[in-house]
């Protein structure tokens, strides 16, 4: 459910690194969570993002969530599949990538959490 | 993360049970999804869903003065149903602000039930009190009885298993007490809130439980799955039907959110009458609109409403409509804005999505008698 070659965010956001390029989505416990997603607002190719700062949206039909940056840097792929099929954050998290970035600083990765912490996170969520 | 302070319904064990996600909701802690709000919807829509909605609130009153106390306190006219029939009304403040919405339930010539929200029981109760005199009883039957809402284009089919009445015979807005339904008793009413044929069962709380887990057990068979709050939302939303607290308030008329139809000045004085009756003479200023969304953003409850850029409404409702496939709401403007096809935008995260005035409902349930 949570592979160990990803790191994960307090914000429920997954990051993985593919060379020197970072890849971004949301975990199955914030896709579960959420549950029903219905749209999902993402920046262009081309815009700078922040570390742990929102740079879109993802809306289920009974609320709407602020997606945070795992890592500082351009953004240089979107996937524009998800505006027509946004219910593929739920059946598919992983597969269901929202940007990647290229970071200006992969050693903000080390501040996220690894697959055992993060499931530690959760599990106190749950109960 | 269980608050205390929240009220459970006598299916809560079943909810648990089921899974369901449990969420606050005007004071209760009920279920908003089992299996999800989309997959909820669609089995309402195209076969059954069952939904708890005990947290409604039952008032029983007889008397000789019954009949003549809720003439005077709601909207609708009383003398248009028969015994076993049951009404739709607003019931409204001197200023004709809808106090709350209610189903008026006749159950003899000096007996009604009024079936209320559940965010307004207690003021309710305390209002219908006192205008009450002494030739009137008003009891709160609302922890007394359970409310089970089978809806969907196969509930007659599902429920119909359970029972020897002929539930055929019950048309809509009629009713049909002490129904024997596996092995117990109800009073059943072809009503709903989802657009969908259906129908409500007000049942002994104690008999809950089982007459949950009867209609599921039978039901499954035709697709029929436990539906929750969520699904009730958007169900509701599509059929065009209002939610008091978020679509009307106090600060709101029916001639303004498009309830006309269900206010009869020429029955007699109510409660709200003059003002009502000035308001219509006159006209309104605001209308409750309906829009759909050009893009697939969610207009959400306070959202404004601009024309070019400029404030002019809010947004009451919103939602996305799993059926119609469109973001969809519901909003007051002044009236100027509100005939079909005004293009309007709705400001979600500073950003104005075009919408056009659309027609109440967005959702008509397809004729019976197809194939």
């Amino acid at each position: 459910m949570y592979p160990k070659d990803l790191r994960y965010s307090k914000e429920h956001e997954w990051a993985k690194v593919e060379g020197r390029r970072v890849r971004v989505g949301i975990t199955p416990f914030a896709a579960d969570r959420l549950s029903d997603v219905v749209y999902v607002e993402l920046p262009k190719s081309g815009a700078d993002v922040t570390f742990m700062q929102p740079f879109g949206v993802v809306e289920s039909v009974k609320a709407v969530s602020d997606l945070y940056s795992p890592v500082s840097g351009k953004v240089v792929e979107v996937n524009e599949a998800l505006h027509d099929r946004p219910e593929s954050i739920n059946t598919d998290p992983y597969g269901a990538w929202m940007i990647v970035v290229e970071p200006r600083d992969l050693g903000e990765l080390k501040q996220l959490m690894d697959a055992d912490a993060y499931m530690a996170l959760i599990g106190e969520q749950r109960s | 993360m269980t608050d205390p302070a929240l009220r459970r319904t006598p299916l809560y064990p079943a909810h648990v049970a089921a899974g369901a996600r449990m969420v606050p909701f005007s004071g209760w802690d009920m279920p908003v999804q089992y299996t999800g709000i989309i997959e909820e919807h669609r089995a309402v829509r195209t076969r059954a869903g069952l939904f708890d909605v005990s947290h409604m609130g039952e008032f029983d009153i007889a008397g000789p003065g019954a009949l003549p106390l809720i003439q005077g306190l709601v909207t609708n006219d009383l003398a248009r149903i028969a015994l076993n029939q049951a009404m739709y009304t607003p019931m409204c403040t001197p200023g004709g602000g809808i106090i709350d919405d209610l189903l008026v339930y006749r159950l003899g010539d000096d007996h009604v039930m009024l079936v209320v929200n559940a965010a307004n029981t207690a003021a309710d109760l305390a209002w219908i009190r006192d205008h009450a005199s002494g030739n009137v009883r008003v009891a709160d039957r609302s922890d007394e009885i359970a409310l089970l809402a089978l809806q969907g284009p196969r509930a007659q089919e599902i429920l119909q298993r359970l029972t020897p009445a002929a539930l055929g015979h019950i048309r809509y807005y009629w009713f049909q007490d002490e129904v024997p339904i596996a092995g117990r008793r109800a009073l059943v009413s072809r009503t709903g809130y989802t657009g969908e044929d259906g129908f409500e069962l007000y049942v002994d709380a104690r008999d809950a439980v089982h007459l949950w887990d009867a209609i599921l057990e039978t039901g499954r068979r035709d697709g029929a799955l436990p539906a929750g709050l969520g699904a009730r939302d958007t169900l509701r939303l599509e059929a065009g039907l209002l939610l008091h607290g978020n679509d009307m308030d106090t600060t709101t008329t029916p001639l303004e959110v498009g309830l006309g139809w269900t206010v009869k000045l020429a029955k007699g004085e109510f409660v709200g009458a003059p003002v009502l009756r000035r308001q219509k003479s006159e006209g309104v200023t605001r209308r409750l609109v309906a829009f759909t969304l050009q893009d697939r953003a969610i207009a959400r409850h306070g959202h404004p409403i601009r024309e070019d850029g400029a404030p002019i409404g809010r947004v009451t409702s919103g939602s996305y409509g799993p059926t119609v496939e469109n973001s969809i709401g519901l909003g007051f403007v002044p009236l100027e804005y509100a005939e079909l096809g005004r293009r309007l935008e709705v400001e979600i995260r500073g950003r104005g999505v075009p919408a056009v005035v659309t027609k109440l409902p967005f959702y008509t349930r397809p004729a019976a008698g197809g194939a």
